[in-house]
């Protein structure tokens, strides 16, 4: 067992947030997206079949709240290893996302602990996004994992 | 779009609809504008190649949209998704066709919802799995 790679550092970052920053949410972005990503839904494309639904509305697709900016982080944590992987991510839904939504975006980092895997040690660092709405109703929770490691040759 | 699912239509063990895409290159291009993940091995196949890749990949996140897909395509338009957790196990490449799938692990009834449990994943068209996952949803009753 190699030593540890966690510093005192990124424990103390654990749960600072990041800087709010209000993100907002334009009809056409929500389009653009739903036909990135290839899904015809129309509560996704289509405003007109969209009021016909129970949302009564266009809504954004799940992900979309992924393309979102993020502040600066007020701590910042270095991985001491080059190479990052994003392991996945774990989505928490509470309200729909709408066009004209203004949606404050906080991050923070959750949990940081070390592994040995098919890639050496392995340092993952999970970080939570909080995603508030205009009416100050968490719209989602996201967790998402990132590994880095050190690339062998 | 299918036709509306009922909490009643299924059991545990049953199979969510599988659902079939087709990534291309172009689909990454369009996915690193709306998302604006600009990461290069998404795109530029030196790049990738320099970073001994097979070639440009899939972005995670657009794999996590696929099984976002899955699962709103499955809930409909009278259910609604409450969670979805995916991981990336494996790398996909564009040109070839991924299927997601599910199938339903648990369903209960709690504060008055019909919550659907489900083990979905995306496989390639070899059949290996490269992301699983799961996702939980609310159904409907049939009236």
């Amino acid at each position: 067992m190699s030593e540890s790679v966690i510093t005192q550092e990124m424990k103390d970052a654990i749960g600072v947030e990041s800087e709010p920053v209000v993100n907002d949410v334009e009809k056409g972005a929500i389009i653009k997206f739903a036909q990135a990503i290839g899904d015809e839904s129309p509560v996704f494309n289509d405003e007109d079949a969209a009021r016909q639904t129970k949302y009564g509305g266009l809504i954004a697709p799940p992900t979309f709240l992924r393309s979102m900016r993020l502040g600066e982080a007020r701590v910042t944590v270095t991985s001491p290893y080059p190479a990052n992987l994003d392991g996945g991510s774990e989505w928490e839904y509470f309200e729909p996302v709408r066009p004209g939504d203004r949606i404050t975006v906080t991050q923070y980092l959750a949990d940081v602990n070390e592994r040995q895997g098919r890639l050496g040690n392995m340092l993952i660092m999970v970080r939570e996004t909080k995603y508030v709405n205009q009416f100050g109703k968490v719209a989602a929770l996201q967790r998402s994992t990132g590994i880095s490691y050190k690339p062998t040759e | 779009m299918a036709e509306q699912i009922y909490f009643e239509d299924l059991e545990e063990g049953s199979e969510i609809p599988t659902l079939r895409k087709d990534p291309t290159t172009q689909q990454l291009v369009k996915y690193a504008g709306a998302s604006g993940d600009y990461y290069q091995i998404h795109y530029d196949k030196g790049f990738a190649l320099n970073n001994n890749l097979p070639d440009v990949i899939l972005h995670g996140a657009l794999k996590n949209a696929f099984l976002g897909q899955l699962m709103t395509d499955f809930a409909g338009l009278e259910g609604e998704l409450k969670k979805l957790s995916v991981q990336y196990r494996a790398m996909d490449v564009p040109g070839t066709p991924v299927f997601g799938k599910g199938t339903v692990k648990k369903k209960y009834v709690q504060d008055g919802e019909n919550f659907v449990e489900c083990e979905i994943w995306l496989e390639t068209h070899e059949g290996k799995t490269t992301t699983p996952g799961y996702g939980i949803a609310i159904l409907p009753n049939r009236e």
